[in-house]
C-alpha cells in the first residue's frame, strides 16, 4: 500500500505532461481539466515545432552530447586505469578531486570558464560547451571506471605477461574486452548528463540557432507563466525521450557501478 | 617525478610482479585526461578565487584592479544576499531531509518486496533521466493555477478552491521544495538500497529469532550497516540541492518577490545580468565556504560514528 502510494507521487506529473501533451486546446483551456484527453491529438506536437527551432536545437544537443561522450570516455578510460591500479600519490590526488569537484559551485567555475572561452572566441559555440562538458563529466566517469577496472582481475593481466604479452598487447587484447561493457555505459552516462545540461548551456549560449534543447525548451515559457501549454508540454515530453531510452538501456550497470566505485574505494 | 616512480614500485610489488617499471606510461595515460582537467577545472577554479578579490566586471575597458576584501566588505551588509543564503540553506534542508526519510521508507519497502522491484526501478528511472528543465516544466504543469491537476484533484476531494501555487508569496517555496525532493528521490533511494543489501541477513534473522521488534532489528542490525552509505549520500545531497539552478530558474525564476530566489539564481543574475564578475566570483566563495564548513562536521559526525562500532 505504502509501496504504492511511492508509485503514484513519481508517476503523476509524468503522466499529466503526456496527457496535457496530447490534448487540444479547448480541453487545456477548460476549467475541469482531465487525467485523460478525451480527443487526443498531435496538434500540440507540430505547433511546438513551428514556434521555435527544436529540430535545430535538437541536432545541437545530439552533438553536443555525444562529442562530450566520446571524448570524456577516451580521456578517462587511461587515466582511471592507472588510479585502479596503482596506489600513488596521482591515484589519491585525482581521487580527492573527483570528491572535491562535487562540491564546486558552479558560479565559481563559470565566470573563470567564460573568461577564458570568450578569450579563446569559443563562446556561443558548441565546441566551448563541449570542452565544459567534458570536464564536467570527468568526476562521475573516472569514478564509475576505476569500479569497472577494478572488477577486471588483475591475475588475468598478470597471466598475459606470463604469456609473453607486452604491456600494450595485455590492455588491447585482455583488459579492453573486459571493459568494454562498463566503457559503454560510462559513456551513454556522460551522453545523459550532457544532453540534460541547462546551466553552461544557459550562459555560454547566445543565439538561438547555437542552443541546445533545454534552453530552447525555457522559451517556450515567454514572461509570467503565460506558456502556451499544449505546445510546451509536446516540446518537453520529445526532450525527454532520449535520454530515457539511453536510461533505460544502461540503468542496471549505473546502479551497480555506482556500488562498484562506492564499496571497493 | 621520483617519488612517483617510488610510490608506482610499492604499488606493482603488491600486485606481485616484476620487469620494467612502465612510468612514462602511466604519465601518457593520465596526461589526456590531467590536461583538460588542470586547464579547465583546477585554472579556472582558482582563476574564479583570484576574481573575488578584484573588481573585474563585463565589457569594461579599463583594467581590472585587485580590491582586496572590498567584495567581501560589501557582501556582508548585503542584505539580499543574506536573505537568499537564508532560503538556499531552506532549501537545501528541506530538501534534503525528506529526501533521505522518504528514499529510506521506499528502499526498505522495495528491499522487502521483491515482486514489485521492477515496477518500482522502472519508475524510478523517469526523475533521474530527465532533463531538469522538463522536469520544471512538468510541474509547472501540475501546479498550474487553472489547468492543472492538483487545484483540479483539490477541488474534486472538496478541499476548497485551488491557488497559484508558485505565485503565492506562502506557499511558492514550499512548493519548489516539493518538486526538488520528487526530482531527487531515485537517486537516493538506488545508494540506499545498495547499502541495504549490504547488511548481514543472518544477523537480522537472529534478532528477530530473539524476539526483537521491527523497529529494535532496524535499530540495532540495519543502520549500523547503512549508516555510512546513508551519510555520503546526504552530504552529497545536500551539496547538490544547495548549488541547484535549473529547476528553481524554470519554477519561478525566484519569485515571487524574491521569495526562492536561492544563492545560484543570485550570483547568476549579479554575474550576467548585471556583469559584476568579481562580486559574483566573492559569493561563489561565500558559497563554497559554507559547504566545507557543512563537510567538516559531517565528516566528524562519521567519524565518531567509526568509534562506536
Amino acid at each position: 500500500m505504502a509501496l504504492l502510494g511511492y508509485l503514484v507521487f513519481l508517476a503523476f506529473p509524468f503522466f499529466w505532461l503526456i496527457s496535457t501533451a496530447f490534448k487540444p486546446a479547448r480541453e487545456l483551456g477548460s476549467l475541469h481539466p482531465t487525467w485523460i484527453p478525451r480527443h487526443p491529438t498531435l496538434d500540440n506536437f507540430r505547433q511546438a515545432f513551428d514556434e521555435q527551432p527544436l529540430l535545430r536545437a535538437g541536432f545541437n544537443s545530439l552533438v553536443a552530447a555525444v562529442s562530450a561522450a566520446l571524448i570524456a570516455v577516451v580521456v578517462a578510460t587511461p587515466m582511471a586505469y592507472v588510479m585502479a591500479r596503482r596506489r600513488g600519490r596521482l591515484a589519491t590526488a585525482a581521487t580527492g578531486w573527483v570528491v572535491v569537484s562535487q562540491a564546486f559551485p558552479f558560479v565559481l567555475l563559470i565566470i573563470p570558464l567564460f573568461l577564458v572561452l570568450k578569450s579563446l572566441h569559443l563562446i556561443n559555440s558548441v565546441a566551448g560547451l563541449v570542452m565544459v562538458y567534458v570536464v564536467w563529466s570527468l568526476p562521475f566517469a573516472l569514478w564509475m571506471l576505476v569500479g569497472y577496472v577494478r572488477a577486471v582481475p588483475l591475475e588475468l593481466e598478470e597471466a598475459a605477461a606470463v604469456d609473453g604479452a607486452g604491456r600494450l598487447r595485455t590492455l588491447v587484447s585482455v583488459t579492453a574486452p573486459l571493459l568494454a561493457p562498463g566503457i559503454v555505459a560510462t559513456g551513454l552516462f556522460a551522453f545523459i548528463t550532457a544532453w540534460n545540461e541547462f546551466f553552461f548551456a544557459l550562459v555560454l549560449l547566445k543565439t538561438p540557432e547555437k542552443q541546445t534543447l533545454p534552453v530552447v525548451l525555457t522559451h517556450f515559457l515567454g514572461a509570467e507563466g503565460a506558456a502556451d501549454l499544449g505546445p510546451l508540454a509536446a516540446a518537453a515530453f520529445l526532450a525527454t525521450l532520449p535520454s530515457l531510452a539511453v536510461f533505460a538501456v544502461i540503468q542496471r550497470r549505473i546502479t551497480s557501478g555506482m556500488l562498484a566505485g562506492a564499496v571497493k574505494s | 617525478m621520483t617519488s612517483v616512480t617510488a610510490t608506482a614500485r610499492t604499488g606493482r610489488r603488491s600486485g606481485g610482479r616484476s620487469g620494467k617499471p612502465p612510468d612514462h606510461g602511466a604519465w601518457f595515460l593520465v596526461l589526456p585526461a590531467l590536461i583538460p582537467i588542470l586547464v579547465l577545472s583546477v585554472g579556472p577554479l582558482l582563476y574564479g578565487i583570484a576574481l573575488a578579490f578584484t573588481d573585474s566586471q563585463a565589457g569594461r575597458t579599463a583594467p581590472t584592479q585587485w580590491t582586496g576584501l572590498l567584495n567581501f566588505r560589501d557582501l556582508l551588509h548585503d542584505t539580499l544576499f543574506w536573505e537568499s543564503f537564508r532560503i538556499g540553506l531552506l532549501w537545501a534542508v528541506g530538501v534534503t531531509v525528506p529526501q533521505f526519510l522518504l528514499a529510506l521508507g521506499l528502499a526498505l519497502l522495495l528491499d522487502q518486496n521483491l515482486r514489485f522491484r521492477w515496477l518500482a526501478r522502472a519508475l524510478a528511472i523517469i526523475p533521474w533521466a530527465m532533463p531538469e528543465v522538463v522536469v520544471g516544466i512538468m510541474w509547472r504543469l501540475v501546479y498550474n493555477p487553472d489547468a492543472g491537476i492538483l487545484n483540479e484533484t483539490i477541488g474534486d476531494l472538496g478541499l476548497g478552491d485551488g491557488r497559484g501555487w508558485l505565485t503565492g508569496l506562502g506557499t511558492a517555496l514550499p512548493a519548489v521544495i516539493v518538486v526538488g525532493v520528487w526530482a531527487g528521490l531515485p537517486q537516493t533511494t538506488v545508494a540506499l538500497l545498495a547499502g541495504l543489501q549490504n547488511t548481514p541477513h543472518e544477523l537480522h534473522e537472529a534478532a528477530a529469532i530473539d524476539g526483537a521488534g521491527a523497529w529494535r532489528r532496524f535499530r540495532t542490525v540495519t543502520w549500523p550497516a547503512l549508516r555510512p552509505v546513508a551519510l555520503a549520500i546526504t552530504a552529497l545531497n545536500f551539496i547538490w540541492n544547495f548549488n541547484s539552478f535549473a529547476l528553481v530558474y524554470v519554477l519561478t525564476n525566484g519569485g515571487p518577490g524574491g521569495k526562492t530566489r536561492l544563492p545560484m539564481l543570485f550570483a547568476y543574475e549579479e554575474a550576467f545580468r548585471y556583469g559584476q564578475f568579481g562580486y559574483a566570483a566573492a559569493m561563489g566563495c561565500v558559497m563554497v565556504a559554507v559547504i566545507s564548513v557543512f563537510l567538516a562536521f559531517h565528516l566528524v559526525a562519521r567519524l565518531g560514528g567509526g568509534e562506536d562500532t
